[in-house]
């Protein structure tokens, strides 16, 4: 009996640990922040951030989240736990994308409509350079092991290789037509980058900074316009790597040591962003045109719900 | 005092010599440069239909000098350098002469911004063998089929992709029924073969079709004969044909029948309208504006696109040759960003440039063509004029 209890004990806190899991999606329509549940598979609440929230992250902290909230041009602090403002970040113009780095004190954003990148220096709230980079940038990213800095410019069609101790470019490869996302495995050894005109992945050594493979993506019953690659994710382990596929409504799973693509899931429409659960058992999307999130098993390989929660979902940040 | 002298002037002249080595090292990547040639013509101003749109002396150059600078922000990293050169013969010019004086075995690429009659008499010119024209002003349907020129690719949609673009819609409304007014010009006539063609395409029953014989007038016309003219039997849009924008504006909300108008005015089919702000056009839309001060017309975003294109394919394959550059434009690899959701191609059956056509209400975008539910095995973008089964274009014959 008593162990009996003991046990229930033990699972009741198993699922509240389980339980505490929050994903976070901006909502571009609705100037808010989506709440919630994955477990469940329930939105909690919709919390107003600000006009056009874009770009999401939360700090290696896990205590707050930052938005970018593009037409009030900045950059807002949340408390991660109550979703009060905590502050705002000098952003420059229409902010969309941005990056932290592995430490937490500096975040990079895209300035689009400037072809730059700001740094900002998160603890003094100040903008401490300017990048000059190619036509709107947008995908940005800094390696786990914080040695650099990657910003793809869409109309330049670059990724451009910023040393983060000098902020100055180092090196630039030209990649596939409109590159929109990059994202470098655990080990800091490859990019991933998304070219989302040419429907193509190419995965780029981090040494050399040549492109290593292209993959190309076909979708059965799909045509080849439809396949329009964003959002890049790779598992900590280096097994695989996914990718939305934006108006093909899929997320393509990649084998990333052969590179070969093993399977597409079928998710909502427009499929945009991505973001695996701190445990990487599960996998969310955004879907912009359908207005819900689906959530993937990864271990099953398998859709397994889908989650309304508002107009135009953007980004997506999962807090522990 | 003369050693001093002398040691005064080799200090002074090493540190002459400093100076040149540096820029020597820069100057030792010598870059690759890529010369586009740019030519149009004066034109007369028409007669205003209103004082809302300025007539708009430079249509076309600034989407040209756009694109040449989007070109060399990818040039300053890969070593290639795109000049532009802007070329606008007189009002009394003899355009070929221009061509052949201003142009003759200096360009290979050349943006040409003339009527449609002026494209084919520059195209075959010798001077034009070696050349790669870029049509950025005409939309006529017989350049890219029976007229078509190998050394000519077409930017612009053409009538028949427009009226293809619209009549989907249409069918995706039900409204099926179709009163058709047709302008006295002759491109008014052409435009009414695209909407024929298309509402025969599409299912569609063209139930009138008048030509407006009345005065363009807007005192007169707008309120007593539009009434008039427009008592037809019933039907479901009124499409109208008048490139020159000479009465089209005037039968909305004064036809006889409380009917939408839709083709050259009204609902209009377009490859670039100021309310188009999706897939990252807001982005390319206040870059613009930001330079020429107005908004992005067609032949700018047709210009823009040109000179992207010559880039793109003289990045990839690292050339400024134009053999090598078309190849890579005609074939399956090239793509084209053009912030309308699509990668945008060439058909490599008659230089038309592949890519979605705007439907746009003056201060609303209402659709995007092809519209979803239309089919293609290749690619949904080719169901929006001329598909190769159909394509009188016989390039390998010339």
């Amino acid at each position: 009996m008593k162990r009996k209890g003991l046990c229930l004990l033990l699972l009741l806190a198993l699922a509240g640990a389980v339980q505490a899991e929050t994903v976070f999606v901006t909502l571009e329509k609705d100037n808010a922040l989506a709440v919630v549940d994955p477990v469940e598979g329930k939105l909690i609440k919709t919390v107003p951030v600000g006009q056009r929230p874009r770009g999401i992250a939360i700090s290696p902290d896990n205590k707050f989240l930052y938005v970018a909230v593009s037409d009030d041009n900045a950059i807002k602090i949340f408390d991660a736990g109550t979703l009060k403002e905590a502050g705002k970040l000098p952003s420059g113009d229409d902010p969309e994308t941005f990056a932290l780095n592995p430490k937490g004190d500096r975040l990079y954003v895209s300035n689009e409509d400037d072809s730059q990148v700001t740094v900002i220096d998160i603890a003094k709230k100040k903008a401490i350079k300017q990048i000059k980079v190619g036509v709107e940038p947008e995908g940005i990213t800094v390696s786990p092991d914080n040695n650099w800095l990657v910003s793809a410019s869409e109309t330049t069609n670059m990724v451009h290789w910023i040393d983060v101790k000098t902020n100055a470019i180092v090196e630039n490869t030209l990649v596939d037509p409109r590159p929109r996302a990059v994202s470098f495995t655990a080990d800091s050894k490859q990019l991933w980058v998304t070219s989302e005109m040419a429907g193509t992945l190419l995965i780029l050594d981090a040494a050399a900074k040549q492109i290593i493979k292209t993959v190309k993506f076909e979708v059965s019953g799909v045509t080849s316009d439809k396949i329009q690659p964003v959002g890049v994710v790779i598992d900590k382990d280096g097994k695989r790597g996914y990718v939305a596929l934006g108006p093909a409504n899929r997320v393509a799973v990649i084998n990333a040591q052969t590179f070969e693509v093993e399977k597409v899931l079928l998710v909502g429409h427009r499929v945009w962003n991505l973001a695996f659960s701190p445990d990487q058992k599960r996998l969310y999307t955004t879907n912009g045109v359908s207005n819900d999130i689906s959530i993937i098993d990864l271990d099953s390989q398998t859709v397994t719900k889908s989650v309304g929660v508002g107009n135009y979902p953007w980004g997506v940040a999962v807090k522990p | 005092m003369h050693s001093i002298n002398l040691v005064f002037r080799i200090i002074i002249n090493v540190l002459l010599i400093i100076p040149l080595f540096s820029a020597g090292s820069v100057y030792a990547k010598a870059k690759q440069a890529i010369d586009i040639a740019y030519l149009t013509q004066e034109q007369s101003v028409p007669p205003p239909l209103s004082n809302l749109d300025p007539f708009i002396k430079n249509k076309g150059i600034v989407g040209a000098e756009l694109g040449v600078s989007d070109n060399n922000t990818t040039g300053e990293f890969t070593g290639q350098q795109f000049n532009l050169k802007k070329i606008i013969a007189p009002l009394d010019a003899n355009v070929a002469d221009v061509f052949n004086k201003e142009l003759g075995n200096k360009f290979q690429f050349v943006v040409v911004n003339l009527p449609a009659e002026q494209i084919n008499q520059l195209a075959d010119l010798p001077a034009a063998k070696q050349m790669l024209l870029f049509d950025v002003s005409t939309t006529d349907d017989a350049l890219r089929n029976e007229q078509c020129r190998s050394n000519v690719l077409h930017i612009l949609p053409s009538r028949a992709m427009r009226a293809d673009a619209l009549a989907q819609y249409m069918m995706k409304k039900r409204w099926t029924k179709w009163f058709l007014v047709i302008g006295p010009a002759q491109e008014d006539r052409l435009y009414a073969d695209a909407v024929k063609r298309a509402a025969k395409r599409f299912g569609m029953e063209i139930v009138a079709e008048k030509t407006w014989e009345h005065t363009y007038d807007a005192r007169r016309t707008a309120q007593s004969d539009v009434a008039v003219f427009t008592q037809v039997d019933d039907y479901d849009v009124l499409a109208v044909a008048d490139e020159q924008g000479l009465f089209g504006e005037y039968l909305d909300y004064r036809t006889w029948l409380p009917r939408p108008v839709i083709g050259t005015q009204g609902l209009v089919a377009t490859s670039w309208h100021r309310n188009h702000e999706q897939w990252g056009a807001v982005q390319i839309q206040s870059r613009f504006k930001e330079k020429a001060g107005r908004w992005m017309e067609e032949q700018d975003y047709a210009a823009y696109l040109a000179v992207r294109a010559i880039g793109e394919a003289a990045t990839r394959t690292k050339s400024n040759d134009v053999k090598p550059v078309k190849d890579y434009m005609l074939s399956d690899a090239f793509t084209l960003q053009g912030y309308k959701g699509e990668p945008l191609s060439f058909r490599s059956w008659d230089g038309q440039l592949r890519q979605p056509v705007l439907l746009a209400a003056p201060r609303s975008l209402v659709a995007v063509a092809p519209v979803e539910g239309f089919l293609h095995p290749k690619t949904e973008l080719d169901t929006l004029g001329y598909d190769q089964p159909e394509s009188q274009c016989k390039w390998d014959k010339q």
